[in-house]
This record gives C-alpha cells, structure tokens and sequence, in this order.
C-alpha cells in the first residue's frame, strides 16, 4: 500500500506539465456562458489541442484510437489539467465519457470506426437523451417510441434535461422498441442525428438564471438502424456497462478544484475578519479533511480500478454520495466566510452556489444512489 | 501507486481477525462485561504480545517484527471491530521504550488530555497521573479516572508531539473497525427483521441508514490508510475526525435500526457506542483536529 508514483508516472506528469504551460497560454478567450456556439468552438478547440498532443482519449484502449494510459496516469491527468487551470471536458463531456465508452465496449467496427475519431479529434459533439418528463429516477420507464419501417426506426416522443442538446451533432437516445416486453428488455440504443427532421430544441433555464439543458421533441423523426448499438430491445444492458464511468472518475477534476476553492475560502475570512470566528475557521477546517479523504477514496479507487482491470463499479455510488453533499457543504460554508457578499451574483461563488445545488440530483440523485450502495454493496432487499 | 492493501497486509488482517475471534469472540466479549468490574487477563494480554501485537513496529534487530504503520493500523482496526479491552496503544507505543511492553508482560498506560484509562490494571503509567480519581466509566469495559488538567503547552512539540500522532492515528483505526462493524451488524439486522410482511432493510428509510453507514465507513477508511502511509499530521487530523465521526454515528444509526433491541443491554451496539465515545476523548479529538484542519488552510496563504 503506497501512495508514491514510479518514475515513468512522474516522467508523464511531468510532459504533461511542459506541454500545459506552453498549451494554455494559446487558447483564446472563453466565451461567455451563454454563447452556446462559441462554448462549442472553445470546448472542440481544446480538445483538437489535447488529440494533436497524445493526449485524447487517454484512457480508451488502444485499438479504439485512445492511448491506452494506466488508471494512475489518467488521474494524473486529471490532477494536472485541473490543477494548471485547463477546460473542463464541455461540451465533449458524453462523447468522451458516455457514448463513446458505450460505443468502445458494444459498437461493431464500422460504427467504432465512424463515431470514435471525430469525439477524439474535437469534430463532433454528443448529447444524451435518456430521461424523460416521467421517466427521470426511474428511466426504465421512458416511453418514447421507435418502430422499424424498413431499415429505420421512426421515433416519437420527449427527453429532457439533454445538456448540449443545441449544438450536439449527435445523441445518445434510448427508445421503447417492444412496449409488451417486461420494461428492462423492450428497450433499444440509438445514436440520432441531431440535424434529422422532426427534432425541435427547447432551452431550459436553470434556477442559476442560464440555459445548460434543453427539452427535445421527437416526432416521427428516422434513423436508420444501423446506427442501433446492440441488439434491439439490449438498450438497458448496452447503456449499464458504461454508466458507472459517469460516476467513477468525473469529478475527480473538481476535487482538486473544490481544495483550491477552500485555500482561497481562508484566505478572503482572512481578508474580511470572520477567520477569528472559531466556528467557520473549525467549519472549514472539517471541509479540509472532507475533501483530503475524498482525494484519498479517489486514489483507493484508482488503485482498485489498476489491480482489477475493470472500470469504476458501484464505489463510484460511495463517491458520488459523499461527494454531491460536500460541494453544497462547501459553497455554504463559502457564503458564511463571505457574509452579505454570498447574496452577491457578481460574486464568483454565488454561481458555483446555485450550480451545486443539481450535484445531489444530476446523475442519479442521493436517494438512488443510496438505494444502490444498500442493494448492490450491502445486498439489502429491494422494495420501496 | 498502488494504493491497495498488499496481500501481506491482507494475510496480516485476515490471520488477526482469526486470531481474534478465536480468542476475543463474542461469548467472551459479552463475559467480560458482565462479569462485574472490569480487570485485565493478564494471559490475554501475553498472548497479544507472543502475536506481535505490541512488538509489530519495534525493528528486528530489538525483537520486534519490523513492520510499519500500515500493519499498526491494519491490526488496531481488527482490534476497534472486536472491541478488544485494555489500553492496546499505550502499551503499544511503550514497547522498546518500557521493558516488558513489547511482550505483554507489562501492561502500560498512559495519561492522555485529563484521563487515564486501564490505571489501577497497569504496571507502568506513562506521564503524571498525581491526584488520579476515579469515574464510574460509561463504558463497561474500560475504567477510566480522571487527572487534574496537564498546564497548556505546545501539544504537537517532541517526542509528545509524536505520541500524540500516533495515539490519534491507532485511535481512528480502532474507530474505522467499530464504524465498519456495526455497519454490518446494522445490515444483518435489517436483512432478517421482518416487519408488515417484509424485511425492514426493504424499506428506503432503513436502506439510507445503512448506506450512510458505509459511506462514511469508507471515506473513512481512505483517510486512515492514508494517513498511515504518509504519517503527515494533517492527514492524520483528517482521518481522525472522518473516523470519529463514522465510529459515533454509525453505532447511533446501528441502535436506531435495531430498534427496541438496540437500546438493551443484551444487544452488542451500546458497547460500540460507548467505546467510540471514549475513544473521541483520547488526543487528537475533534477540536485539536479540526484546529490542525484550518492552521492547514492558513499556512498555504501565509
């Protein structure tokens, strides 16, 4: 049991560290948050950045174009490109950790072949059309319909909180295929083209004041089926052997990101007075450790992932928990070090404030994801 | 990295968690603490040292069995599970330093913050335990009296700063074994008590209990190991405070899902309870830890 790097993980670290300092200084200017076309733009940019480096794709085998990199390296990785200031995965967030995964591990060759190079090379964006109005927690009952007409399917029906949705070239769409099969085995995964007809985009504002979602309406829109990964009717099997990678290492980023935002915490209490209060300063103190031990989960994690060979199973529930609490935690305890500043918009937490409210419901809410860690790790019995 | 437990450090728990079993079972465990004021077997206590117990990280060369705090950690957490009684980490930290410790032929303790525990079962105390009274302890199985308070001075300077550490880093150890232990007492529980035709683990708001017993088991769990590997008081701080925590609140939960049964004292869970709140007093408690937490914060800025 250690926690030290071997030399060749240090080498890595290190090329990566050069080429980030010479790499970001070349970036233009972010865009603003709602320009949507130019945060596609920026987000394609980086990643074409990362593709042209060596860098894209780092933990994806080989043979589906990635570089076949360690679980060790890829949290360095993640440590690093946090840690020097890098983008956020955007709006290649479900390209490079949802579809694409999916396609890696169950699409045929031509379908690897088609949708893999443009997601590493930053050409295309993908959005995920899984939940619906009245299938969120419970997707499995998703009732939006597709039925074969020759060699398309013809889909009707609704999905929401589709992030991207506005500038993605393709989604991710889980449709109902056999609606007399028992709920799990009637459904089916398709990529949609996002320019097909019959495909209206409505933005939908978030409590935060922006549009990082939209609703998608589907009517009688087609799709050829060979762009159907999996069997038709394996959908539920086809999407589980990747949704664990939403929950396994994607926050790993803002962990790092969450221990630089207390430093500065001390720092502006320091500034304004309120560290003299014992209760914040031992408030924040508890946050240290919060966010020291969820690092070290991450890297037990990490360790487990290398010994096994298998991606992030359901620790990844365990994670999630504890991590979705300790962020609202955070910019709580962050508006308390502010004082009357947290009511603030201009303020840069007051945002992060708001955004961290979604943390315990996005990606499976901490009700779900208690039900997982008690069913799955600890094998209690289902029921409601 | 490779931050897993090697499969000698898997062989070291499981062969202790045997070992304890067959000498520290149940049976045992609830003999103890029903057979009147508490004492120290003093054959127990040998046993203990012949295993290694106290000798674990004194070199070779003095007898010892030359490993790290990994294994320390590894063993105390077998040992926080069982509730094994007696003061495990003084005499732990004694040995090299007070002859007979390393074999558990001498039984230590040692004065921590105003209390000393096992006092009138030790042959040595280490520090001033002048003026020691006596409580009637809450917990059953360990005796506890209380010293007038030690003057105020730099508690993490020398040779005590070290002490210190390491009683707080044993300390979240046996509270990882407690937290994860009465997790699984909870589980058991809940998947074989049956009410309104089904078993209460069924139930969401019984399942949360448990899930939030094993998430802040496990959190717990990565600091502690880590804490081990590195011995850096901040990560110490850290996994002492995530243990503490996961030790309480996971036995007040355990009890909670046990229902009527759980606040008996036939049932195990009290004794975890009360072992754990004993446990928070020794040093390194919330407060200290929580102070090293932020002075942390505030060195990165100074």
């Amino acid at each position: 049991m250690d926690l030290d790097h071997t030399p060749e993980e240090e080498e890595f670290r290190a090329r990566l560290r050069e080429w980030l300092a010479k790499a970001l200084p070349t970036l233009p200017p972010k865009p603003s948050p709602d320009d949507w076309p130019g945060r596609r733009a920026y987000d394609l940019g980086w990643q074409r950045m990362l593709y042209d480096a060596g860098y894209a794709g780092l933990h994806w085998p080989v043979d589906a174009g990635g570089r076949g990199a360690t679980p060790t390296q890829h949290l360095i990785y993640l440590e690093e490109t946090e840690k020097a200031g890098a983008p956020y995965v955007g709006a290649n967030f479900v390209g490079l950790l949802h579809a694409g995964p999916t396609i890696v591990s169950e699409g045929t060759a031509e379908q690897r072949a088609r949708w893999l190079p443009p997601v590493l090379r930053g050409e295309e964006v993908w959005c995920q059309g899984f939940s619906e109005p009245d299938a969120g927690s419970d997707l499995a009952a998703l009732r939006t319909r597709a039925w074969r007409d020759g060699d398309e399917y013809v889909v009707s029906g609704s999905k929401i909180w589709t992030s991207h949705a506005e500038v993605a070239n393709w989604c991710e769409l889980l449709v109902r295929t056999d609606p007399d099969a028992p709920r799990h085995r009637g459904i089916t995964w398709l990529a949609l083209p996002m320019d097909a007809p019959g495909i209206t985009v409505r933005p939908l504002r978030t409590l935060a004041g922006s549009t990082e979602f939209a609703e998608v309406f589907l009517d009688e829109v087609r799709v050829p089926v060979g762009h159907r990964v999996g069997a038709e009717n394996d959908g539920w099997r086809v999407t589980m052997v990747t949704l664990s990678y939403e929950r396994g290492t994607a926050f790993v980023g803002e962990v790092v990101a969450c221990r630089r935002v207390l430093g500065a915490l001390a720092r502006r209490a320091r500034e304004n007075g309120r560290w003299d209060d014992a209760v914040l300063r031992r408030r924040l103190g508890r946050l240290n450790a919060e966010f020291r031990a969820l690092w070290r989960l991450t890297q037990w994690n990490v360790g487990e992932a290398q010994r096994t060979g298998a991606v992030p199973g359901v620790g990844g529930s365990v994670f999630k928990l504890r991590y979705s609490h300790a962020r609202q935690e955070l910019y709580d305890a962050a508006a308390e070090a502010l004082g009357p500043e947290a009511l603030d918009l201009g303020q840069e937490w007051t945002l992060d404030r708001l955004s961290s409210l979604s943390y315990t419901i996005a990606a499976g809410t901490s009700q779900i994801q208690q039900n997982i860690v008690a069913e799955r790790i600890l094998g209690l019995p289902k029921g409601r | 990295m490779d931050f897993q437990l090697t499969d000698d450090q898997k062989a070291l728990r499981s062969g202790v968690r045997e070992r304890l079993a067959a000498r520290f079972g149940r049976d045992a465990l609830r003999a103890a603490v029903d057979e009147g004021p508490p004492r120290l077997d003093p054959a127990l206590w040998r046993e203990l040292g012949e295993a290694g117990f106290f000798a674990l990280r004194l070199p070779e060369a003095e007898g010892g069995v030359g490993l790290g705090l990994p294994e320390a950690v590894l063993v105390f957490e077998e040992a926080g599970r069982v509730l094994l009684p007696g003061p495990l980490i003084a005499t732990h930290l004694a040995a090299g330093a007070v002859a007979g410790a390393a074999t558990g032929e001498t039984v230590v303790t040692a004065v921590d913050g105003g209390l000393v525990e096992w006092l009138e079962a030790a042959d040595t105390v280490r520090g001033d335990a002048t003026g020691a009274e006596p409580l009637a302890s809450v917990d059953p199985l360990t005796p506890l009296h209380r010293v007038p308070a030690p003057p105020a001075r730099d508690l993490q300077a020398g040779r005590d700063g070290v002490v210190r550490l390491l009683t707080s880093l044993l300390t979240a150890a046996e509270q990882l074994g407690s937290a994860a232990r009465t997790c699984e007492l909870a589980v058991q529980h809940a998947r074989t008590r049956e009410q309104f035709g089904q078993p209460i683990g069924a139930f969401q708001a019984v399942k949360h209990l448990c899930a939030q017993m094993l998430v802040r088991t496990e959190v717990a769990r990565a600091a502690v190991y880590a804490a081990a590997v590195t011995a850096d008081p901040v990560d110490v701080a850290a996994a002492r405070l995530l243990a503490d925590e996961a030790a309480v609140r996971g036995a007040r939960d355990c009890l909670q899902v046990h229902g009527g049964m759980g606040f008996t004292w036939e049932s195990d869970v009290h004794l975890h309870l009360k072992r754990a709140w004993v446990r928070t007093y020794r040093a390194g408690g919330a407060t200290e830890s929580e102070e090293i937490l932020s002075g942390d914060l505030s060195a990165a800025i100074a």
